[in-house]
């Protein structure tokens, strides 16, 4: 039993906190800081430097571009990203269809399609939910027909996730209604620039532009674009989702929130005294530290026995499950921290060039709150986790 | 980076289960944690002889533990099987007879029990400084005053005893016959006393203690984090079995939606107080131990509560039995809390640290 890192994983803490030290350009790291919305060629440079020293694709094998690490390095590299406010990585390429290519793809995808994703030649975003296809995802009925060496597909996805940056999508569509539900499902890589797609923005609660829905109609696709055998699609979305999950305790985006948290909890004040006398808040506060710091070793543990292992066993689900509770619970005190001054709404401020009331990098509090609510719901909603472990634990 | 247990404390952690499965199955438990002396003397030789009052202190204090994770290992252990026995006050005076460079061989043999002396009537959280009171007399010290709920007074041979005097908080030790005691079962079984002290011959182990006494308290806090993390994952074990087995509607219980994900919010914050009480004994002995012990009894405190409140309301009417296994668990998990500081006091204690800096 050690609970310390090695003094390899130091070495590796310090080689990258040296990195990002000399390399995060300070104006995006300010504009993470205030929880200002990034714009496209604020990812694509973060993801260029990132890819010039290699570290772009943490997780993947080395012989695919990859830096090979660890989980335990991984994790050390989101912390130190997250103490310095550096942008998050987009996932769609890296973190969701790079693992699903190198399982399932073929070499020919392989050696085209990863390639440009660590090169961003290629944005990637993901064509899985419809209307009426959500945490029951296998009801989905996006066809995709044969006609000659083509699929022709049809049919509506939603909440594709800044969708509007991209020019590929990887779907899930149906090719076979026979057999059970799962069965008749394929994975298709599409281009975006295909005539018959339309790609319109849903406004979300806090009022941003960050996910769409998708139109398909007649879309004609060429069959070698499909991925791994046609009916097969299922078993490559689920393997798809474990990897999106393994990332998803989000301890070191809850680290950096709570720190913000600590630092306004002095500076605000509430009856004439810092917050942080306030017994009741601050009783808060440290209630949702000891989750926080339970969830760092939760995370490593999970992490490192699963990769012991070879499988992920129980470990995402249980993460996405408290790693988002501790998440919003943080988000909810950060913005009653502010009082009244959580709730005007920035844009419109911004709009009439009236300052903001809250600290310039608070103003955003409500709208991370907001926003964050969909933290439980995407990636398969916590309801739909504890299935998963309920299947796990008391059979189905 | 390593979350395995080493070799040594796994071998031990199994000696201990397979002792405590024959010797502390759960109708001898229950015969024996509500009977005067609420414990059985022949388990404490039994787990002695083991090595379990050993393994609470370093090989330089004559052990062969001592580390957090030694703690960890033997009290997890035994909160799996519910065990009476009062190894809490064995570990907390060995930590202060170590600290005052007293003679720990009899107690690290286990052939002396001890008890730790330290809250007093009027209802605080047994945690504030003493009102008995240490005064030289004919060359030696005497106490005054009354102790309340020490926990495995009735049976332990010598009581470390927190006392005020002149130069501070003072740690004595008392002979049991000495004391007049008043022993008595807990409403979760195991035993508990009310200790007199008028004019007490007493032996000063350190004059003044209070750095000891706490040192001391904070390994008794991380015991019972531990015994609650074993106690739970005993309990889950006793509640998935009953939800797969039990049969309401024609159906087992396992098959409703409302049940399962109640069950599985208990299975995630078991795996959460494992985590906390993991880092309370890594840190334990560094500067940051005090803090890491709080954040592990806060939280442990509360999913302590939620665990037993659960595991009874998923087990319906049996959960209320006391011939059910179960209730006894859920009765220690309420009960935990009480002892050393409960959630409420661990939780302001952290809080106070945001004021700061």
């Amino acid at each position: 039993m050690d609970l310390s890192f090695s003094p390899r994983d130091e070495a590796f803490r310090a080689e990258v906190r040296q990195w990002l030290a000399d390399k995060l350009p300070k104006e995006l790291s300010q504009k993470v800081a205030a929880g200002a919305e990034l714009g496209k060629a604020d990812l694509e440079g973060w993801h260029a430097l990132l890819n010039e020293q290699g570290w772009l694709a943490g997780g993947w094998p080395k012989e695919y571009g990859g830096a090979g690490w660890d989980p335990v390095q991984r994790y050390i590299f989101e912390e130190e990203c997250c103490r310095v406010h550096a942008p998050r990585i987009v996932p769609f390429g890296i973190n969701m269809l790079g693992p699903v290519l190198m399982a399932f793809g073929n070499q020919q995808q392989k050696d085209y399609f990863l390639p440009r994703i660590l090169n961003g030649d290629d944005w990637w975003c993901q064509g899985y939910s419809e209307p009426g296809a959500g945490s029951d995802l296998a009801s989905l009925r996006t066809k995709a027909e044969r006609d000659g060496d083509h699929y022709v597909i049809n049919g509506q996805k939603t909440w594709t996730t800044l969708g509007q940056h991209a020019n590929r999508i990887f779907c899930l569509v149906r090719t076979s209604a026979e057999g059970k539900r799962q069965e008749g499902i394929s994975f298709i890589l599409v281009d975006l620039d295909t005539p018959g797609i339309e790609m319109r923005p849903i406004r979300l609660i806090e009022g941003g532009r960050e996910v769409n829905e998708v139109f398909f109609t007649d879309v004609r696709v060429p069959l070698e674009n499909l991925v791994g055998e046609e009916n097969q699609g299922w078993t490559i979305a689920k393997y798809l989702l474990e990897h999106e999950r393994t990332n998803i305790a989000g301890v070191g985006y809850s680290q950096e929130a709570f720190e913000k948290l600590r630092q306004m909890a002095r500076k605000l004040t509430r009856d004439g005294k810092p917050l942080a006398e306030n017994t009741l808040f601050a009783t808060r506060m440290a209630q949702v530290e000891c989750a926080l710091e339970a969830m760092r070793l939760t995370n490593l543990r999970m992490l490192i026995e699963a990769q012991a292992r070879g499988e992920a066993g129980s470990a995402p689900s249980m993460l996405k499950i408290k790693g988002t509770q501790i998440r919003q619970e943080i988000n909810d005190l950060a913005r009653r921290a502010l009082g009244p001054a959580a709730a005007p709404f920035p844009s419109e401020l911004v709009a009439a060039n009236i300052p903001h009331p809250a600290p310039a990098d608070q103003a955003r509090s409500a709208h991370s709150y907001f926003n964050n609510r969909k933290l439980s719901i995407f990636g398969g909603s916590n309801e739909i986790q504890r299935e998963i472990l309920a299947k796990q634990m008391l059979g189905g | 980076m390593d979350f395995q247990p080493s070799e040594t404390r796994r071998m031990l952690a199994d000696s201990i289960a397979k002792t405590l499965a024959r010797q502390c199955d759960y109708e001898r438990r229950r015969a024996v944690a509500y009977e005067e002396p609420f414990h059985d003397p022949k388990l404490w030789d039994a787990l002695a002889e083991l090595g379990v009052t050993g393994a609470l202190l370093p090989e330089d204090k004559g052990g062969f533990g001592g580390e957090g994770f030694d703690i960890a290992t033997v009290f997890e252990t035994l909160g799996g099987a519910l065990c009476p026995e009062p190894m809490l006050g064995q570990l907390m005076g060995l930590s202060v007879l170590a600290d005052a460079g007293a003679d720990c061989e009899a107690a690290l043999a286990g052939e002396v029990r001890l008890a730790l002396a330290m809250g007093e009537p009027g209802g605080g959280s047994g945690l504030e400084p003493p009102a008995t009171r240490a005064r030289q007399a004919d060359g030696g010290w005497r106490l005054d005053g009354r102790k309340s709920v020490v926990w495995g007074g009735g049976s332990a041979h010598r009581l470390i005893v927190s006392a005020a005097h002149e130069g501070g908080t003072g740690l004595f030790s008392v002979r049991a016959e000495d004391a007049a005691v008043a022993p008595y079962a807990m409403i979760d079984g195991g035993g508990a006393a009310e200790v007199s002290l008028d004019d007490c011959p007493a032996e000063c182990l350190i004059a003044d203690g209070a750095a000891a006494l706490d040192r001391a308290v904070a390994r008794g806090q991380l015991a019972l984090c531990a015994e609650a993390v074993g106690v739970m994952d005993h309990a889950q074990g006793l509640l998935a079995e009953h939800l797969r087995t039990r049969k309401q509607f024609g159906v087992a219980l396992s098959k409703f939606q409302v049940l399962r994900h109640r069950f599985i919010d208990l299975c995630v914050e078991l795996e959460q107080a494992r985590s906390i009480t993991l880092k309370a004994a890594g840190e334990l002995d560094t500067p940051e131990g005090p803090r890491a012990v709080s954040m592990a009894k806060a939280l442990v405190g509360q999913v302590a509560r939620q665990w037993s409140e659960e595991a009874i309301q998923l087990h319906g009417g049996i959960g209320m039995t006391w011939e059910a296994a179960v209730s006894h668990y859920a009765k220690r998990l309420v009960m935990i809390d009480h002892q050393l500081g409960d959630h409420l006091w661990h939780l302001e204690r952290l809080a106070g640290a945001y004021r700061a800096a």
